[in-house]
């Protein structure tokens, strides 16, 4: 079976569309997520393809289905966090030996392909569908929720895995050369971290609206609160430490006005999710958590980095698709779970949403009320990247954990958990989906 | 600040070029007469779509967006002159097209925003390709 990656037409770009065709035909069931770690320790029932297969068990059980019953698998087959396995390197082939490879050697450590998990999951008998939706877990979900929609799939998969290796991240390859070939030379001579662009669109925000770094702190510490209770997560489970106001101000720079704790910790980690239609979500053990809508955004910045305005911009055009595909406006919110690495364009998202209201240079003295998950005002519940480390996918699963009751102590309380929102990573290229407890 | 040295390619050897020669040069639609930068092998302005390409030189003058201070660089040749500027410069012909600067010569986190800038010619440390900086004036 050949998996390719889902074509243009499964995204929803385009403000105008009017409401998603599939608007609460498609549901969210069974959760899985694998260990953490920091680094991978070289062991096979560690890497990427074993924690992948552990969390997709965990899923279909979670949803109470025969893992005969499913029939599509979408995942994104990228699993580096910035580490990759730099050429020439010897491969461990105990570990490629241990599971049933791929021509890939790297496929399961370095990688994850729909074939190595098919090959690598027996009981996965009836898979007929497979895709890929490049990027990460937000557009992995995009295309799943289309596909089910579409009925290329009843019980699907949707699976990221991530893997991170030894060593220091985005440090080795290209970056410690003397040279530097083609068109990428003409930004990244400059030596600007991953942060950067963020660093400067938030830099331009405080300039415009002035507004400073210090008042991300309340967020940046609420989101470390939010993540020690994400029992799934990093920090959860390896380092249970909470962050003050203090250590967030004291924290070395990045790419100033970025932090450290503006930054997230890469990690290993992976989670599936059992999409499915409506009407066979109520066969499931979980209760059924409706998409209402998905919507993305591919805009390309002008030139080397996106400024504020084309942030501001688009967030807002995002904002309008989102909503219009769901049929629904800001004030049917209960919660927002949109991307928070990095922490400073959180509110990039938020303000493009109008979140409760919040207006363009807003957001930060929102951040100063209670946004916490008790509040009648949660923002970011999950924690994010920031509470629980580079997964890009703790957002969704609060999502559907919180409609579902199943939150724990983070479920918000100040208001019922009725809709929520997710998706990211970028300000200007993501995707979203739009979760609810009823179909309508 | 010793940067990488670039290896030109089809797409930017004309912009090397010009460099080499104390010019500034953008990457200009005959079609739509656009500029655009980075060079692209399509006009990427507007749904343009033009492969009708060519190379106009500017003024080489511009002004600072903003800026960050980099403190933790991935390139390993400029890691020890951490920490240092990188503002977002905008040329005087087109407020869209932005090139990066360390801007030489300019106190770190010392950023007049909204300042003009000239361009020079920067050398590499090795072989004979220049880059473009920017100077505050």
């Amino acid at each position: 079976m050949v998996t390719e990656n889902a074509p243009d037409s499964f995204y929803r770009t385009k403000l105008g569309l009017g409401v998603w065709e599939h608007r609460g035909k498609v549901a969210a069931t069974g959760i899985g997520h694998s260990p953490t770690s920091r680094r991978w320790d070289g062991k096979a029932e560690t890497s990427v393809g074993a924690f992948a297969i552990d969390s997709i068990r965990k899923a279909i059980a979670d949803a109470g289905i025969d893992p005969s019953e499913v029939d599509g698998l979408v995942l994104d087959a990228t699993t580096t966090t910035g580490a990759h396995w730099e050429d020439g390197a010897p491969i461990p082939m105990d570990v490629v030996n241990s599971w049933n490879a791929t021509d890939d050697p790297l496929d399961g450590i370095a990688k994850l392909s729909a074939e190595w998990i098919i090959k690598n999951m027996p009981e996965l008998t009836n898979v007929k569908f497979t895709m890929y939706g490049p990027g990460c877990m937000s557009r992995a979900l995009v295309v799943a929720a289309q596909a089910v929609g579409d009925g290329l799939t009843n019980n699907c998969i949707v699976l990221k895995g991530w893997h991170n290796l030894e060593g220091r991240y985005y440090q080795g390859g290209a970056n410690a050369l003397d040279t530097r070939p083609g068109t990428a030379a003409l930004s990244t001579l400059w030596g600007t971290p991953a942060s950067y662009g963020t660093a400067l669109q938030f830099a331009a925000y405080c300039t415009k609206y002035g507004k400073n770094h210090d008042m991300m702190a309340p967020f940046v510490v609420q989101e470390r609160a939010n993540g020690l209770l994400f029992p799934e997560g990093f920090w959860a489970q390896h380092r249970p430490e909470p962050l003050t106001i203090e250590d967030y101000l004291a924290a070395r720079w990045i790419a100033k006005p970025a932090n450290l704790y503006d930054n997230d910790i890469p990690i290993m980690a992976t989670a599936a999710y059992i999409f499915t239609t409506a009407e066979r979500a109520k066969d499931h053990k979980q209760k059924p958590v409706y998409i209402l809508n998905h919507a993305s955004s591919r805009t390309n910045a002008k030139s080397l980095t996106p400024s504020l305005q084309e942030v501001e911009d688009d967030t807002y055009f995002t904002g309008q698709k989102i909503y219009e595909g769901a049929g629904i406006g800001p004030d049917d919110l209960s919660f927002e779970n949109m991307y928070d690495g990095f922490t400073l364009f959180h509110q990039f998202h938020m303000e493009g949403l109008r979140y409760r209201g919040v207006q363009n240079g807003e957001a930060l003295d929102f951040y100063a009320t209670d946004i916490s998950p008790e509040g009648k005002n949660p923002v970011s519940p999950s924690g994010g990247n920031a509470g629980s480390g580079r997964t890009r996918f703790w957002m969704h699963t609060d999502c559907i954990q919180q409609i579902q009751g199943r939150a724990g102590e983070r479920a918000i309380t100040g208001v019922k958990p009725e809709v929520g929102v997710s998706g990211g990573p970028m300000p200007m290229g993501g995707d979203f989906i739009v979760w609810s407890a009823t179909p309508n | 600040m010793a940067k990488q040295t670039p290896i030109p390619d089809e797409l930017t050897g004309p912009f090397y070029k010009a460099l080499n020669e104390g010019k500034l040069v953008v990457q200009s639609c005959n079609a739509c007469n656009k500029l655009q930068h980075p060079p692209k092998p399509v006009c990427a302005k507007d749904g343009c779509g033009s492969s009708d390409l060519t190379y106009k030189e500017v003024s080489g003058r511009g002004t600072i967006y903003n800026y960050g201070v980099v403190y933790d660089c991935p390139i390993r040749v400029l890691q020890e002159d951490q920490p240092f500027n990188v503002a977002v410069i905008n040329i005087d012909e087109d407020s869209d097209i932005q090139f990066y600067s360390h801007l030489p010569g300019t106190k770190v986190d010392d950023v007049p925003v909204g300042g003009a800038v000239q361009m020079i010619a920067e050398a590499t440390a090795g072989g004979d390709q220049k880059i473009v900086e920017w100077k505050v004036i």
